[in-house]
């Protein structure tokens, strides 16, 4: 997975030029997985869930894959500079004459802080819980955000 | 003792999987989380489908063969840059092979959260009549 974390840089966050490497790597480890399956390539251990953060002109918006949790079992706290998910998934019970045949999904607990580049406004958060997808929309803290110079 | 304390979700990478037809739209698929039990009654599938839509969630079943397939539709703002990413988003695929036979008109499908419960309902076996004979 892309793993690039440009914190403490605030200007220097050229994608551009390694895309295409990241993008050569990804597909050598995908090669080399099937290769020898059992081989573990370095990959970033993680902690659940793994998150995508993206960035535009006002704010971060930060997205998680949660299926099967609910609002009430999420909780979301927004620092200055980082937001924290946790909470839980549950199944619901199934009843005593069941026999599993597969069982792939894991439910438990979860718990992440996410440092973010810029301070935000803990005031101005959206967040939304959608199809198993979670949505938290911040933005940027007034002091952070870019300002535009005109030049007399 | 029996630990009470629920466990902590261990991450797991989402597993890609090639299709056997090619994709008309280009992007990668994955294969869904799934739980199967059985009942005497039904036979039911629980799969993990994040921002899977129901009307973008295809259920095929002929031949014995039960197909899931779910389509995404990107999220992201078209002016957001990447900071962190560490999960790719895609298509889901996955088939299965039915051993029992179900009875297809009563087949349940519920996808709610972006976790799909699907009931297969098993064909009722043949109940034996008794027939009594007319004097």
């Amino acid at each position: 997975m892309l793993y690039r974390q440009m914190f403490g840089l605030p200007t220097w966050r050229a994608r551009g030029p390694f895309t295409e490497l990241e993008r050569m790597r990804q597909q050598m480890d995908r090669l080399m997985e099937t290769l020898s399956p059992d081989t573990s390539i370095a990959r970033p251990a993680g902690v659940f869930p793994l998150i995508n953060l993206t960035e535009d002109r006002n704010g971060y918006h930060l997205r998680a894959e949660l299926p099967g949790v609910k609002a009430d079992d999420l909780e979301i706290q927004v620092l200055r500079k980082t937001i924290s998910l946790s909470g839980k998934r549950t199944f619901s019970e199934e009843g005593q004459e069941v026999r599993y045949h597969r069982r792939e999904r894991e439910a438990g607990t979860f718990s992440r802080m996410i440092g973010l580049p810029d301070e935000i406004d803990p005031e101005k958060v959206k967040a939304s819980l959608k199809n198993g997808i979670l949505t938290v929309v911040v933005a940027k803290a007034e002091a952070a955000k870019p300002r535009q110079i005109t030049v007399a | 003792m029996a630990d009470k304390q629920p466990k902590e979700i261990q991450v797991k990478d989402k597993q890609e999987v090639s299709t056997p037809a090619e994709q008309t739209r280009p992007g990668l698929v994955f294969t869904p989380d799934v739980d199967i039990f059985e009942t005497e009654l039904a036979i039911t599938l629980l799969a993990d489908l994040p921002g899977v839509r129901p009307e973008d969630l295809t259920i095929d079943l002929r031949d014995n063969t039960l197909t899931i397939a779910g389509e995404i539709y990107p999220v992201e703002g078209g002016d957001e840059e990447d900071i962190l990413i560490e999960y790719e988003t895609g298509k889901y695929y996955r088939q299965f092979t039915l051993s029992e036979v179900i009875a297809q008109e009563k087949i349940d499908a519920k996808l709610t959260d972006g976790v799909l419960r699907l009931t297969l309902p098993k064909v009722e076996k043949a109940v034996p009549r008794k027939i009594t004979v007319a004097v």
